[in-house]
């Protein structure tokens, strides 16, 4: 265990310090970091540029300022997002992408110019009709923009080559975040559901072929370790995001691991790879237009509740836990179809408020124990 | 011969006669779409396709008071309190077909475009799957520059080819292009008449009661792709200039003060929002609705149209809003401004903070905030309002002691 504790101690590190990771890199390399909001960003080309991209997903702190431009009914990542802003704990960054995929990031990609002046605003909008020609087109188009917009800020040119070398290093990544959701399932009694998404979440601080290299160093210790009969249940869970850790904590507390997920912040990231074409654009753009099954991508189907009972009956998985960003309009209208469908399937299904300002958990362990206790445990 | 109707007595017929004309398509087994408020009608128009329009249906229920157990009954499926009310109204409607304003019949299809918000992708999302139709999604993206880029209309062009060819493969016919040309024509024609009209709120004092809006938009939303929508524009127009070539107007005592309103009516109380303005002699004389449909393009101009559709107020840059603002508060010559801080519309609600202070520093005109909604009646305290408008008669009346005594 010992190797595998060290690895886990040096991401815990970043990602307890991601400020540090952000000067660390600045130091040795020289070159500019740049923050990336939820929910999806083109980061390839962030990374061609020879910048360390980086995920703003908010975090757990005071509320002071953010009521400026906030009511207090507004999605609590983008809250945090918004204190950290005011607070200038961003302003090592060079620029911030904002993309605008529900109606509280169009906002806050317009609030940001008065709210962070010192970091730039550099503004993306995914097409919903993607996959139309037009769609790709206009993809191609927004991307060439953040493309024009860091170039501006580094003073170099990003060449078509050094995306598409960028581009197959986050495929690498993604697949090996695919293998690394698929071996933690095996290893419950080693991943549990805190040091899971502490590994999901250090990639968001740390150079995509380094932290790939890390992720594959954990698979092969893990696939070292002995198996166990888990005794305790599993669960899927799907939303935007599972924090703070102390929620994950309960879950190891009464037994429950995570089989899988359908999480903005960690799986729904790395699902899909960039194709192959002569055109890196053209790459990104028919990425995007191959991504589904998340709340804030059409899809008139809705196919998301039946991938969620497909990932339970591929993973034997106990049950479902909606992780429920408060305020969140796109899951909390996805939610209703997904109930419907998955009560039919006759899977449980935990509903879980999630507020990264949440001071208490106690009230959620009720619910998580009464949950347990619903499952035979 | 028959009388000339008033604009009054042409809305309630053309409402009706909308209704109607959409229940009686259902009955003869014709299609019936439901569409967000500013998609482009002119497809179905063309494809006489009758349209109905949830938003709208939603405002009546709730300005008639029976939004709430249409609340209930999409909370009690699992919609959350704090989405949009418009849309938990309808996805109620949609399973209960019972309400107390007209009950509209279902669709056979949807058309959605989210120039808007993004919510209405979620809302129609919903209604596709659960009815099972198909959707037709006009997506137009949000506009972070001043100006809608060529690459945006070219992205909404190549979504009219796709909305067209589901048009025909929906209605098993051919897309009729020589009628298209005439719907264009109407639609145009019909902004234009709309903002003619609407105009004359800007005259001092105004003969525009500005509520009024409220009233006469339900027809630039449901019929601008028909020509009656032009008549009653039309009309509209002409008693408002009567009225001011006599001194006269559609609002009740002496105009005291102007203001703009921000943001959505609050539908369950506009009786009383009225009357507490009114008290004070307020008259709202800007709003943003007046151009939200103001839609101007060249007949066949498809590119023209997408700018146009794109280029919607809830669509645009905060800048742009911020201009947008400050250009009718000086044009209507407000004294005043009022925010509704809608708890339905987070679109609206999380830049209002700053388009506040931004409008107020180009105006240097006063502003009050209300806490409300557009139909969920449980979000409006009545006490909160007319303290907040007390407070903003106390400062508009300071300002124009300060500049009379200029």
């Amino acid at each position: 265990m010992d190797k595998l504790t060290g690895l886990f101690n040096e991401i815990n590190s970043i990602v307890s310090h991601p400020a540090d990771a952000v000067k660390k890199f600045k130091a040795e390399t020289g070159n500019h970091v740049i923050g990336c909001l939820p929910v999806y960003t083109p980061e390839e080309v962030v990374h061609a540029a020879g910048c360390l991209p980086i995920g703003l997903w908010g975090g757990q702190t005071k509320l002071t300022k953010t009521n400026k431009y906030f009511p207090a009914f507004a999605c609590s990542i983008m809250q945090s997002v918004m204190e950290f802003a005011l607070n200038g704990v961003y302003n090592e960054l060079a620029a911030a992408i904002i993309p605008a995929p529900c109606d509280t990031l169009k906002s806050v990609g317009q609030d940001w110019l008065t709210a962070a002046p010192k970091v730039k605003a550099i503004h993306i909008v995914h097409p919903q009709m993607s996959a139309i020609p037009a769609g790709i087109q206009y993809t191609k188009s927004e991307i060439i923009h953040i493309k024009n917009e860091i170039e501006e800020i580094t003073g170099k040119k990003i060449t078509d080559e050094s995306i598409h070398a960028s581009i197959d290093i986050y495929n690498k990544f993604r697949k090996t975040m695919r293998e690394f959701a698929q071996v933690a399932a095996e290893y419950p009694h080693i991943i549990t559901p805190g040091i899971r998404h502490m590994i999901m979440k250090g990639s968001y601080f740390t150079e995509k072929g380094r932290y790939t290299s890390i992720v594959k160093e954990i698979i092969a210790e893990l696939r070292k370790q002995n198996k166990v009969n888990w005794a305790g249940k599993k669960v899927i869970l799907t939303g935007i995001m599972a924090e703070p850790s102390s929620l994950l904590d309960l879950f190891n507390d009464y037994k429950i691991s995570v089989a899988g997920d359908d999480l903005a912040h960690e799986s729904r990231q790395f699902r899909t790879d960039a194709p192959d074409a002569k055109c890196p654009y053209e790459r990104l753009a028919r990425m995007w237009a191959s991504m589904d099954n998340c709340s804030l991508i059409y899809d008139p189907a809705k196919k998301r509740g039946q991938m969620l009972i497909d990932m339970v009956k591929k993973t034997g998985a106990d049950g479902i836990v909606m992780c429920m960003m408060k305020f969140c309009d796109p899951e909390e209208f996805d939610y209703p179809i997904i109930k419907k469908e998955v009560e039919a399937a006759k899977i449980p299904l935990l509903y879980l408020e999630i507020d990264q300002q949440m001071q208490s958990v106690e009230q959620v362990r009720t619910r998580i124990q009464g949950f347990s206790e619903s499952l035979g445990q | 011969m028959s009388e000339k109707l008033t604009s009054k007595e042409l809305l309630t017929k053309l409402t009706q006669k909308h209704y109607a004309d959409a229940i009686n398509a259902k009955k003869e087994g014709r299609l019936v779409a439901w569409s967000t408020s500013i998609a482009p009608q002119e497809f179905c128009e063309t494809m006489g396709i009758e349209v109905l329009y949830p938003e709208n249906h939603a405002a009546a229920i709730g300005a008639k008071g029976g939004a709430i157990p249409l609340l209930q009954h999409s909370e009690g499926n699992g919609y959350s309190l704090d989405l949009c009310s418009y849309a938990r109204i309808n996805l109620g409607y949609m399973e209960t077909q019972d309400c107390c304003f007209e009950n509209i019949p279902l669709p056979d299809l949807i058309i959605c475009c989210n120039n808007i918000c993004n919510t209405l992708i979620k809302w129609y999302e919903n209604i596709s799957k659960e009815l099972n139709i198909p959707m037709i999604m006009i997506d137009v993206p949000y506009n972070y520059e001043y100006e809608v880029t060529q690459a945006r209309v070219d992205y909404i062009r190549g979504q009219f080819d796709v909305a067209i060819a589901q048009l025909e493969n929906i209605c098993g016919r051919p897309f009729d292009y020589q009628r298209f040309e005439k719907v264009m024509k109407i639609s145009s024609e019909a902004a234009k008449t709309w903002k003619h009209a609407m105009d004359k709120a800007a005259l001092l004092p105004s003969p525009l009661n500005g509520f009024n809006i409220f009233n006469y938009m339900a027809l630039i939303v449901c019929m601008r792709g028909k020509r009656e929508s032009i008549e009653l524009f039309k009309t509209v127009a002409e008693e408002l200039d009567e009225l001011a070539k006599n001194g006269q107007s559609q609002f009740p005592g002496k105009e005291q003060y102007r203001i703009m309103w921000e943001g959505i009516a609050c539908w369950p109380y506009l009786s009383h929002n009225f009357k507490t303005l009114k008290e004070y002699g307020i008259n709202m004389v800007g709003s943003t609705y007046p151009g939200a449909w103001t839609l101007l393009y060249e007949a066949n101009d498809l590119d023209g149209m997408a700018r146009a559709y794109a280029g919607v107020m809830n669509n645009t840059n905060l800048e742009k809003q911020v201009d947008l603002r400050t250009t009718i508060i000086e044009e209507c010559k407000c004294d005043g401004a009022i925010y509704h801080m809608n708890r339905s519309c987070k679109l609206m609600d999380f830049m209002q903070y700053e388009l506040q202070r931004q409008v107020y520093m180009k105006t240097g005109v006063p502003y009050v905030m209300f806490d409300g909604d557009q139909t969920d009646p449980r979000n409006f305290a009545k006490a909160q309002f007319e303290t907040r408008i007390q407070a903003l008669v106390e400062m508009m009346a300071d300002r124009k002691k300060n500049m009379e005594g200029k």
